[in-house]
């Protein structure tokens, strides 16, 4: 973990405004959706997000990449600070930090051919690339195992693997430092998905890349991150490389959640172990005080009530292999 | 009650005409359900596993559609039926529940009103206060809490995990004999997947019914079902028990699809297992085998497999039954490693 730090987010908080009565009222309450979060991404590493739906973590990727305002917090591309940046400066900015969508259906435009698709970026931002417009299209397309001649194809013409990589080869026509991914494979079959996971870190060893990768499937960002940041409702829960988090969870939610994924092993002995939450996650408009996760957690005391848990780390020693949890009462790991 | 062949499938072809063509989307297909038994039909998307379920209920009707084989159901041949019969089957006998629980609630009426009707359709007669209790008594068994509160709440009050108890709920009422659950967990968080899953399996306990369970996800397959068919081309290519599937494989596209979950589970970074290319369309299937453009053990009888396609056959001294033409040294079944 020495490589430099790239994109960093600091006590990050957005809430959107809910349920106001009439145009210019007064909304009733604020959605938490992102709240307190703090998160490092580092130089040519991919940083893992999951979480169940509503836990905010698309709300997070797209604070980082500037599409959407936090409500406070602040964000730091290279060291610099790029929470206020706007108009021209903000365009450039775009170019560092790109994203990839989830639906490769409803993230292209079918009206438009491939070339231009993937062009658009360049045409936006007005880089004229050395050669052609189209023979950089090209050598793009011919990056994520697309075959060049397809140029002029539309994306109907594509599988929905293919159309992923079209939404690939967009992202890269910049040359960015940074790309978040917003679930990019779970549209995808199995099959399907492996091969685009198989691209991604390709990419990232050719290019020296660095991903945000967001996805809900832990088995996905347990093969792609070298840090995974496990959210509910809104906060950072517990931080911590794969190999430590997968096999001895600290916060009892990221237990519960791995110990919900089926295995693709029949009957096994994790079965009788699969600890199954009871009730819904609360809703994010008032979310519960103190730790969020109480109300379902089969550790939880007074306390866990009382005061809110900071997530730090909970060694003896500070060790950056062990991770942070936010949990008064954290899995000890042997 | 347990072993009694419920449900037959023979030889069941599905093949919808479009503007483009003739889409083959169920391929001569056969499977027999056993009650207390719970029969998983794996695939990916357009291995036609969603338009054999709903053949079944003969949903697929219409003029574009054409069905033939036979459906025996507790001896009757549903292909067969008249209109009126299939709807004195559909929800009493056989029930359904589909992957999108908002979509399969009617948004204007309370969930009570919903679960009644569906009663009420199939109980002639009903007093509105008997039907009520009924349907509180099956709120309550699916694990809704307070429904006395809730049965009069419409559906976007209810989370997603909740929806899809109350869509279970309904096609639960009349105690039907096969449930059809066409992905009822693929719009869920893994967490309320758990639940769904073991409120499926504890009233299949109590009740003793058949579930056709479709699904695309391998580790659901692993925790629920007894038996699998794995679909691919609107064909099943492998027929097998859990174990036997899981354990060895006896279908190169089981093979890479078993590969490629296991490589992601395994924490090992560096290349995953892919299965190349991808699906055939269902416009034009190959004259052959469908798999065999995506198949890595094809080489040395590629002639025999892009001639005709193989049947179902016993490739192991086991249960299971594979469509392919190779032999089960050539597919060193062997190869698959239990994740450590």
């Amino acid at each position: 973990m020495t490589s430099e730090v790239l994109l960093e987010g600091k006590e990050l908080i957005k809430y959107f405004p809910h349920g106001s009565k009439g145009i210019f009222g007064k909304p009733d309450g604020f959605v938490q959706a992102v709240d307190g979060v703090n998160i490092i991404l580092r130089k040519g590493q991919t940083l893992g997000i999951v979480g169940e739906s509503g836990c905010g973590k698309s709300t997070l990727a797209r604070v980082l990449t500037r599409l959407i305002d936090p409500t406070s917090g602040s964000i730091f591309l290279e060291g610099q600070d790029i929470t206020k940046v706007n108009g021209k400066e903000l365009q450039v900015l775009r170019r560092d930090i790109q994203m990839i969508f989830q639906d490769p259906y409803s993230s292209l435009n079918p009206r438009h051919s491939v070339g231009e698709i993937i062009a658009t970026p360049m045409r936006i931002q007005k880089i004229l690339p050395k050669g052609s417009e189209k023979l950089r299209v090209q050598e793009l397309m011919e990056l994520v195992g697309l075959n060049p001649e397809h140029y002029n194809r539309y994306p109907h013409e594509f599988s929905g693997g293919q159309r992923q990589r079209i939404g690939i080869a967009r992202a890269l026509a910049l040359n960015p430092k940074v790309i978040v991914a917003d679930e990019p494979v779970s549209a995808l079959d199995v099959s399907i998905q492996a091969q685009i996971l198989n691209l991604l870190e390709q990419l990232q060893h050719d290019l020296g890349l660095s991903y945000v990768f967001i996805a809900h499937d832990l088995s996905v960002v347990r093969h792609i991150a070298d840090e995974v940041a496990v959210m509910y409702l809104g906060k950072v829960v517990e931080l911590a490389r794969p190999d430590a988090l997968y096999s001895a969870p600290s916060h009892p939610y990221s237990k519960a959640l791995l110990s919900a994924v089926p295995s693709a092993t029949p009957r096994s002995s994790h079965m009788h172990s699969r600890i199954v939450l009871q009730g819904d996650v609360p809703s994010p408009i008032n979310p519960p005080n103190g730790c969020r996760f109480a109300a379902r957690c089969w550790k939880a005391k007074d306390s866990c009530i009382a005061q809110e848990p900071s997530l730090q780390s909970h060694g003896e020693i500070p060790d950056e292999n062990v991770g942070l949890v936010a949990c008064h009462f954290p899995e000890i790991s042997n | 009650m347990n072993n009694v062949r419920l449900l037959s499938v023979e030889n069941l072809n599905v093949e919808f005409s479009t503007s483009d063509g003739v889409v083959h989307a169920v391929n001569d297909v056969s499977f027999s359900v056993h009650s207390g038994k719970t029969l998983g039909i794996v695939g990916e998307s357009g291995s036609g596993k969603s338009v054999t379920a709903s053949s079944i209920l003969k949903l697929n009707t219409g003029i574009t559609a054409s069905t033939s084989g036979s459906i025996l159901f507790n001896g009757k041949n549903i292909l067969g039926v008249d209109d009126k019969a299939i709807r004195a089957i559909r929800g009493s006998e056989i029930a359904m529940i589909f992957q999108d629980p908002l979509s399969a609630l009617n948004p204007y009426y309370t969930i009570g009103s919903q679960i009644i009707e569906a009663y009420k359709v199939h109980h002639k007669g009903v007093k509105k206060k008997e039907a009520r209790k009924i349907a509180l008594e099956m709120l309550h068994r699916v694990g809704i809490p307070n429904p006395e509160a809730r049965i009069d709440e419409y559906p976007h009050q209810f989370s997603g995990g909740m929806r899809q108890r109350i869509v279970i709920a309904t096609a639960l009422i009349n105690s039907p004999k096969l449930l059809i659950a066409d992905e009822p967990t693929t719009a869920l968080d893994v967490t309320v997947q758990a639940q769904i899953l073991d409120l499926m399996k504890d009233i299949q306990r109590e009740n003793g019914m058949a579930i056709i369970l479709i699904t695309h996800d391998l580790g659901v397959v692993a925790e629920t079902c007894d038996d699998v068919a794995v679909m691919y081309g609107g064909r099943i290519v492998e027929k097998a028990s859990v174990q036997e599937l899981f354990v060895t494989p006896t279908h190169p596209y089981s093979f890479g699809l078993l590969g490629a979950v296991r490589s992601l589970d395994n924490s090992a970074r560096g290349e995953l297992q892919t299965i190349a290319g991808s699906p055939p369309s269902l416009l034009n299937l190959p004259s052959g085998c469908s798999f065999l453009p995506r198949c890595s053990y094809a080489d040395a009888s590629r002639q025999q497999c892009a001639s005709f396609v193989p049947p179902l056959q016993n490739v192991l001294p086991t249960n299971s039954l594979s469509a392919c033409h190779l032999r089960a040294e050539a597919l060193n079944v062997l190869k698959i490693k239990e994740p450590s």
